[in-house]
């Protein structure tokens, strides 16, 4: 069993390329959307702000 | 009639009710595209288990390239159109065009090193997707260097319509030059030549990048639109009206030109 799972882990001998590869996918990717979805929230809440200020509703 | 379907506050509702099911079928299709592509996907007879890296390589580099040709077209209607909507369209797109070419050429290094025995050569293809690259941070950059946000947005645009010119070298370089890149095996005339076993975790990792880009373009303009809003907020003292018929005070004051339309 662990056998098995720590060769398919090592992908043929390519485990650090191939795993680098969707490593980095993961990261730049996952990283763009948790960046998106900040710059979303805040301009939410900034927006939120001023209105509150200025006395208008949502 | 682009105005019509494309104004802000129209956008503002649509993109509300997709913006849920955009993200949550591209987390989905994404997920069953990377066991479909780590774990069923058989290995290739000559790559070995690097061709595991293609799954992600090559939807990588179609995203790089649709989203150029996007990033562009809004430009050009929104230098033709000045429409506010088509500009925050290709400033938001602009961010995800270069982390999807930056994957490309990042994955492309990792499974060069192994099969080619080089991180990197300057081959034609790769040479142009690095200048594709460049493109995406040159446009960024102009876009943001402005105070006014349209004002960069402009400057921007052009710089975009100028680059498309290194699309259709990006595309052809492995067909006009004698490249160390493969040629295309997909997307080529009389059909692709690939077997349907990694055929289908191609198009399964293709789609989910698609929504991918969907759901992120969606929300950099939303997000763009309420920093707008926010902006014209403050600059004008007053108080805007509430959402969505506020999103209209943003098209620009100066006349429309309707020639002819």
């Amino acid at each position: 069993m662990t056998g098995e799972v720590s060769r398919y882990l090592a992908m043929g001998g390519y485990a650090a390329f191939i795993w680098g590869a969707y490593g980095v996918a993961l990261i730049v990717l996952g990283g763009l959307a948790w960046q998106s979805w900040r710059r979303y929230r805040a301009s939410i809440s900034a927006l939120d702000r001023l209105q509150r200020e200025f006395g208008t509703g949502r | 009639m682009i105005s019509r379907f494309a104004n802000p506050a129209r956008f503002m509702r649509i993109s509300a009710a997709a913006l849920p099911w955009c993200s949550w079928s591209a987390l989905a299709v994404l997920s069953a595209g990377l066991y479909v592509a780590l774990v069923v996907a058989p290995p290739d007879y000559q790559q070995g288990e690097t061709v595991r890296i293609m799954y992600v390589h090559v939807p990588a580099a179609w995203m790089a390239l649709g989203i150029y040709m996007f990033v562009a077209l809004a430009s050009g209607v929104a230098l033709v159109w000045r429409h506010p909507l088509a500009e925050i369209a290709a400033g938001a797109a602009a961010p995800i065009g270069a982390a999807f070419t930056f994957v490309c050429l990042a994955t492309g290094s990792l499974w060069g090193r192994p099969m080619w025995g080089a991180w990197w050569v300057w081959d034609a293809r790769l040479t142009s997707v690095l200048i594709l690259f460049f493109l995406y941070l040159g446009y960024i950059a102009l876009v943001n260097a402005f105070d006014e946000p349209s004002r960069g947005a402009r400057a921007g645009s052009v710089l975009a319509l100028v680059g498309v010119v290194n699309l259709p070298i990006v595309k052809f370089s492995v067909d006009w030059w004698n490249t160390l890149h493969q040629p295309a095996s997909v997307v080529r005339l009389g059909g692709p030549r690939i077997d349907i076993a990694m055929l289908v975790p191609l198009l399964m990792m293709s789609t989910g990048f698609l929504l991918l880009f969907l759901a992120l373009a969606m929300l950099h303009m939303r997000a763009a639109l309420n920093e707008r809003k926010a902006l014209a907020m403050r600059l004008n003292r007053v108080p805007a009206p509430a959402s969505p018929a506020g999103f209209e005070r943003l098209a620009p004051a100066r006349p429309a030109v309707r020639g002819g339309a």
